[in-house]
């Protein structure tokens, strides 16, 4: 993947060659890479919680002494502390692990080979947008040192209580300016790759549904988040500058008067937020679907089925995540004309993520289907996204919503859809495409040392939550629902959870030896060791800089498996006659 | 009332008793939908361990190319997409418009305020004569006066305010104006499947019928800051004469401390 494969770039020094390298591969990797990092670091975060919520009041032993006197009392967590990691797991989870690695990662290094093209549009706004995520994601770092702690408003930062809190939300904003500002550069050079830059042939129906779930994920970035930044602008105004746009008037705080000119609307914030947020929830899921889509086709060794009904769909998808967003806010106060309409809405939006889901699901049906890991974490995505998509439905409705609002019910929905769902999608295509990136297969012992542990304690996870949420237990309680009596038939549960977290940590380390052992012990294997159709596998392992030694031209669609007649089942994208 | 005799729907669901008049309607729905999602669930489970048994590589070595020309999957999205209309159209937006948007069917249900703060629930009865009297942050005390109650107001003279105590009469319809002294909370009662955000800067009315005696608690279910988590309150739903009573009494007491720290 180093730019001096390529005869007609005489080598640079280090710096230009890994750091400021404007090759689309290397900071997709530099993406990867971080983005990995912060998801483990997210993970170490919830980690810590579930010691609290296993054993609320109990000193942490060993490492408890670490966090200091403002956090960690001799190893018992302060609220403050809890706080502080209920918000930051949301917000490293979602910004800093998921997107950029569904989207940075993945999106860079795999959307210019599918599409035939030499790099991104603008390969230098491509390196903005990596050390503007970058910075952001040292600034919400930085904020767990200054005074008072990081963030602890939660991930959705609702005023006041995020406007009156410590410093560390103001490093929260901060922070995200910088991680919107990086996805914005991202989508735009998404959305310019995909309009201009596909290979002779490459018509928008030839495209690989990978690269249309990308394409629509460009679109949410780019409309979606310009809301969220003017909103995260107009609370850092409230917070330094005593501006009042979501402070009402007469509040009191602690039994003083608020020194505020009021008049502002707390609402208001909400609906900026979630217009973001609800695409954003898209933002994550959709790239999981089109590296499942891939892996899928791959490995069943033929087309998917119904792939003009799944782009269509992913389109509504996209339209539709634009006018559901107050679905979060049905018990803010909402009269019935609004609330129906949400209601409708959230109903409608189900129906194209139905039809996808189905549509891989038949896609299956006479298949030829190998379990490989990749192919396993990618089957797995199935019906765990299927309970996170199903248990959406009692949310979505405003009455049943009545009781499982805020509770972990919601919880134990979104991480179905987020953590068994996204997260082993994106566990799938590292598995999948990293032969693409290193001529080496990984170990496929390991694979599955990380695959079935994994899948057995997301669900020990997570399934607990539901059970909580229908009890009704509330989310955000710093000990788990200990203080309520409805409660406590169901807080033996927090212990199930907390160790299966635990115990899931631990069969993370084969995937972390296996990327590392595999870049020199792994099985080596030519440039399409999968027996692929799509543009990546055309080209060298790794790929030179400028991708292809060749000009690529598409004759067919992307997935042209077992092809009546042909002699290999598959039929690749690039050649020209059927073999 | 945590430990009501819960329906079999509860007892299904592992959800809480009811103790409301209109509690067992949201339970109903939750119930639907779980069964939606259960048969849609199971039906792709079943689909799903099939197919990758019969379509496993080392059976069948050949992929066929057309896949399956079934029209099943059409049928299956009809039906749900029928499924949700049902549940929106007959069951969802007619209890949002009966119960949470449309004021209360009886003439006079019984008043309440609750304003929340950082992190305690404070209740105010209008005492016997039905008004509330005037509140004004000026007059404002953090322990004897934490709403701010004008007790110049001959309104506010039978005003009865408690902390974190909720008493309620059973059968009777209450009228809650909820709002908050300074953060979002969420004002919770899981036994009457009550849930509402208390937001600064609105008064947001709810109402409901508590239909059993009984203790339970009010819990925030929106986090407000460090002491979210104990949040809590307090429900005693008594029977009607004994609640009247415990209003009268309260109101007595309020009156008579209110006269002397007037003399004071």
């Amino acid at each position: 993947m180093t730019s001096d494969h390529n005869a007609h770039h005489p080598k640079v020094g280090f710096w230009r060659q890994y750091v400021f390298n404007t090759d689309h591969k290397m900071i997709g990797l530099w993406y990867g890479i971080t983005a990995l990092f912060f998801l483990f670091f997210g993970f170490c975060l919830v980690m810590l919680m579930r010691w609290q919520l296993a054993y609320p009041g109990v000193a942490l032993p060993v490492i408890g002494k670490w966090f200091g006197e403002s956090r960690m009392p001799d190893g018992v967590m302060l609220p403050e502390l809890y706080n502080q990691l209920g918000a930051m797991h949301g917000t490293i989870m979602v910004f800093m692990g998921i997107v950029p690695l569904a989207v940075g990662a993945y999106g860079n290094v795999l959307i210019p080979l599918m599409i035939g093209a030499p790099d991104m549009a603008f390969p230098k706004i491509n390196l903005a947008s990596y050390w503007a995520y970058f910075i952001g994601g040292v600034i919400m770092l930085a904020s767990f040192f200054v005074p008072g702690g990081a963030a602890a408003a939660g991930w959705t930062s609702y005023a006041p209580l995020a406007v009156i809190s410590t410093m560390g939300q103001t490093m929260w904003i901060i922070g995200m300016v910088f991680l919107i500002t990086s996805s914005l550069l991202g989508a735009v050079n998404f959305l310019t790759t995909i309009i201009q830059m596909r290979a002779p042939g490459l018509t928008f129906m030839k495209l690989p549904f990978f690269v249309w779930a990308q394409f629509i994920t460009a679109f949410l970035l780019l409309l979606a988040f310009p809301p969220l930044e003017a909103a995260a602008v107009m609370q850092l105004m409230d917070r330094v500058a005593h501006t009042s746009f979501f402070m009402p008037s007469g509040l009191m705080v602690s039994g003083q008067p608020l020194q505020i000119s009021g008049g502002g609307s707390v609402l208001l914030w909400q609906h900026l937020f979630w217009f973001l947020a609800h695409p954003e929830v898209y933002v994550l899921i959709l790239p999981a679907m089109g590296i499942v889509s891939e892996i899928i086709a791959n490995n069943s060794r033929k087309p998917l089925w119904g792939y003009k009904a799944m782009v269509f769909s992913l389109i509504f998808l996209g339209f539709m995540s634009f006018i559901v967003w107050a679905h979060h806010m049905y018990i803010t106060g909402m009269g019935t004309g609004i609330s129906s309409f949400f209601q409708a809405t959230t109903m409608i939006i189900s129906i194209p993520s139905v039809i996808i889901l189905t549509a891989l699901f038949l896609s299956l049906w006479g298949g030829s289907i190998r379990f490989n890991t990749p192919m396993l974490f990618a089957l797995a995505f199935l019906p765990m996204f299927g309970i996170g998509g199903l248990t959406g439905l009692p949310l979505g409705l405003s009455t049943p919503d009545i009781h499982l609002h805020d509770t972990y019910y919601v919880i134990g929905h979104f991480h179905y859809i987020v953590a068994p769902g996204t997260i082993f999608a994106l566990f799938a295509g590292i598995y999948y495409w990293y032969p693409k990136l290193t001529g080496r297969k990984m170990n496929e012992f390991l694979g599955h040392l990380h695959f079935w542990p994994t899948l057995v304690c997301m669900n020990f996870l997570f399934m607990p939550m539901l059970i909580q949420g229908l009890a009704g237990v509330s989310r955000r309680l710093y000990d788990g629902g200990m203080e309520y009596s409805h409660a406590q038939g169901v807080m033996h549960l927090n212990g199930v959870m907390s160790y299966a977290a635990w115990i899931m940590a631990l069969f993370q380390i084969p995937f972390i030896i296996n990327i590392l052992l595999s870049l020199k012990g792994g099985e080596k294997v030519n440039d399409n060791p999968w027996g692929s159709t799509t543009l990546e596998w055309a080209t060298a392992t790794p790929p030179p800089h400028g991708n292809f030694a060749f000009d690529p031209k598409v004759y067919r669609g992307p997935y042209e498996y077992s092809v009546p007649g042909a002699s290999v089942d598959y039929t690749p994208q690039y050649q020209e006659k059927v073999i | 009332m945590d430990t009501l005799e819960k329906g079999w729907i509860q007892k299904l669901l592992g959800l809480p008793p009811v103790a409301s008049a209109h509690g067992q309607q949201i339970d109903f729905m939750i119930f639907l939908l779980h069964m939606l999602v259960l048969v849609l669930f199971i039906g792709w489970g079943i689909y799903f361990i099939i197919v990758i048994w019969k379509f496993r590589a080392r059976k069948n070595h050949r992929a066929n190319y057309y896949g399956t020309s079934t029209h099943v999957s059409t049928y299956i999205e009809t039906s749900v997409a029928i499924a949700e209309a049902v549940l929106l159209l007959v069951f969802s937006i007619p209890f949002w418009a009966k119960n949470v948007s449309a004021l209360p069917t009886e003439k006079n249900p019984l008043k309440i305020r609750i304003v929340a703060e950082q992190f305690a629930w404070n209740i105010h009865y209008p005492g016997p004569d039905g008004i509330f009297g005037k509140t004004d942050m000026s007059h404002y005390d953090k322990a004897s006066n934490p709403l701010g109650l004008d007790l110049t107001d001959p309104a506010a003279q039978d005003d009865v305010v408690t902390l974190n105590q909720l008493y309620l009469p059973v059968n009777r319809q209450v009228l809650i104006y909820l709002s908050s002294k300074d953060v979002i909370h969420s004002f919770s009662l899981n036994i009457m499947r009550v849930k509402q955000d208390a937001v600064p800067g609105m008064v947001i009315p709810l109402w409901f019928t508590p239909i059993k005696a009984g203790k339970s608690e009010i819990a925030c279910a929106q986090l407000c800051g460090l002491g979210h988590y104990r949040m809590k309150g307090y429900l005693t739903v008594l029977p009607m004469e004994e609640f009247d009573k415990w209003l009268a009494e309260q109101s007595a007491a309020a009156k008579s401390s209110s006269e002397d720290s007037f003399w004071n």
